[in-house]
């Protein structure tokens, strides 16, 4: 049996001339919790679809718990809990009819398996007589949860469960993601918020169909190759303007209040960049050395290839 | 000196639907020229507000003007000085990036001749000539929030309603979209955003956070911080959020 939850080679899926998965390989622990981080239409939802069986690669091996997603497609179904970025319950059934419908094709019940969700259950058990239909984002995405639990799942799939969802109920839900994987179940997630990257195991930054990054999350910061200030001052704007036309750095970002500024490592020290801004005029300057985050990470990987990929990705259709 | 007028002004808004309370006696002015941050938990009210706000829907009570006009009896004039953009609904996929310029201009009843120049500054200022004529189906998720935004001022409205406009996009793009909506305001044009992104409150203006259907703060982010005595403007919000969600419903 095979030590890995998931192992992808080589994975490639194209939509005609789009390049959704370029040559993907990566691979899973047994319970571990592995993010998948990029943006809308990075490709993250392609992998999601061929390792649930869902969609075949055009080339290229993907294994489930040993098994091949083509070959053992009806076992690997069997063992997995999928819940796809889009609400995919029944919005006719009432809460209780999709959970116990869920439990019933997987040849269980909701009570044989009860203590796996009863932490998520529970918050929305007041509402168990109302339609799906006719749920708020949140509970919709804790009885989708619920519903891809309940046969009790080897594997866990979830792809952008936390899309448009606000910073509090995120939070609570990667809470319950660390219950579960306390639990002994492997995770794969993905999500477009860089901020939730800390809180995998391991995760792989994904663009354009490619990975830019496999590993830890403090791996993937450790191997940021600049050196990062966060700079502030009065006016945050103009500071933001000057900081992008100040030529020794590398690059000038807006987080929240601050500008985090990159550059070469060694050649640029805080009593510089202090000189730059009182020439400009700027007062209250504050200039810290400070660690990136993964979302300073992201963009340095995706760096000056942005409007490159991008012109790529521009497909030849036309219109006549 | 004057105080900058108020281009939206909303006293006791009350949205009921059957016995539920969506907007509890909201009361609020917007500044003409500001960024306002419109922030609140999921089903916290926020979309019905909006909803009213641009003359969708009707309020149960309340009185408020939008860009100087009554939301009751002035509804045509009220849509034909704000414009509209979401993540969900902005752009149609199987027009071409040209067509939907023209059909948006053609909506807010543009001449043809100011259609044609001002697609032409459009489509070089986002530096999407070479992409005129490609389906938006086929185009980066980057460049259709772009121009989704272009598209949704072109008319030169007194508001923009942004809901959510950066869900889902790369860290890059969407501090390039926010140099559109500081662009977009210095223009004059008065920016309502929605936005689950907490640093991107940071950079409104102005930001109030509803919730259970009232508003439970407005502020700078400055003194919001200040009032709450942490470091930043997520802190503000799970302090006042977050007790709040098991109420949800």
């Amino acid at each position: 049996m095979s030590s890995f939850a998931i192992e992808v080679t080589s994975l490639s899926k194209s939509y005609g001339p789009v390049r959704a998965l370029d040559d993907i390989s990566f691979s899973t622990g047994r319970g571990e919790l592995f993010g998948f981080i990029g943006p809308d239409g990075a490709g993250k939802t392609t992998l999601f679809r061929i390792l649930t069986t869902l969609l075949i690669a055009d080339a290229g091996e993907a294994r489930v718990e040993g098994l091949d997603v083509v070959h053992d497609y009806k076992k690997i179904r069997r063992m997995i809990g999928y819940m796809p970025g889009r609400f995919s319950l029944y919005p006719d059934l009432t809460v209780e009819e999709n959970l116990r419908f869920f439990a019933t094709i997987f040849g269980t019940t909701i009570e044989e398996n009860y203590d796996l969700i009863r932490d998520i259950y529970v918050q929305i058990e007041p509402f168990k007589h109302r339609r799906a239909g006719k749920l708020s984002g949140g509970m919709k995405q804790k009885l989708a949860l619920s519903c891809a639990l309940i046969h009790k799942p080897v594997v866990l799939f979830l792809d952008e469960p936390t899309t448009g969802v606000d910073a509090v109920s995120r939070r609570e839900f990667w809470e319950m993601l660390q219950r579960l994987k306390a639990g002994g179940i492997s995770i794969l997630v993905s999500t477009p918020y860089m901020d939730e990257a800390s809180l995998c195991d391991r995760v792989a930054l994904i663009q354009n169909g490619s990975l830019m990054a496999i590993s830890t999350p403090a791996e993937v910061v450790e191997k940021y190759p600049l050196g990062l200030f966060s700079v502030s001052s009065s006016n945050v704007y103009q500071l933001l303007h000057d900081l992008k036309a100040f030529q020794p750095a590398s690059g000038a970002f807006a987080f929240g209040q601050t500008i985090h500024l990159s550059f070469t490592p060694g050649s640029l020290k805080e009593e510089e960049v202090n000189a730059f801004l009182t020439d400009k005029g700027h007062t209250n300057i504050s200039v810290n050395r400070i660690k990136p985050t993964i979302e300073d990470c992201f963009m340095e990987l995706m760096g000056s290839e942005v409007a490159k990929s991008e012109y790529q990705h521009i497909t030849t259709k036309e219109r006549p | 000196m004057t105080m900058p007028e108020n281009i939206i002004i909303v006293k006791d808004l009350v949205k009921k639907f059957g016995n539920f309370t969506a907007n509890d006696h909201l009361t609020f002015e917007v500044k003409k020229g500001e960024i306002f941050g419109f922030l609140g938990a999921n089903g916290a009210g926020k979309t019905t507000a909006i909803r009213i706000l641009c003359g969708l829907s009707y309020p149960t009570s309340g009185i408020l003007t939008v860009a100087g006009y009554d939301i009751y009896s002035q509804r045509e004039l009220i849509k034909k000085n704000i414009g509209y953009m979401s993540q969900k609904f902005s752009l149609y996929e199987d027009l071409t990036v040209f067509e939907n310029i023209r059909f948006y201009a053609g909506i807010y009843g543009l001449s043809k001749k100011e259609i044609e120049e001002r697609s032409e500054r459009l489509l070089e200022r986002l530096d999407l000539q070479t992409a005129r004529n490609k389906l938006i189906a086929d185009i980066p998720l980057g460049w259709k929030q772009k121009l989704a935004l272009s598209v949704a001022i072109i008319h030169d409205p007194k508001i923009v309603f942004l809901d959510e406009p950066t869900g889902g996009v790369d860290p890059i793009t969407r501090r390039q979209f926010w140099d559109m909506i500081f662009e977009t305001a210095r223009n004059g044009i008065t920016v309502f955003v929605t936005t689950h992104y907490m640093d991107e409150a940071e950079y409104c203006d102005r930001v109030s956070i509803m919730v259970d259907g009232r508003i439970a703060a407005l502020d700078t982010p400055a003194n919001l911080k200040e009032q709450f005595h942490v470091a930043s403007m997520n802190d503000v919000f799970l302090r006042l959020a977050r007790s709040k969600v098991t109420t949800e419903e």
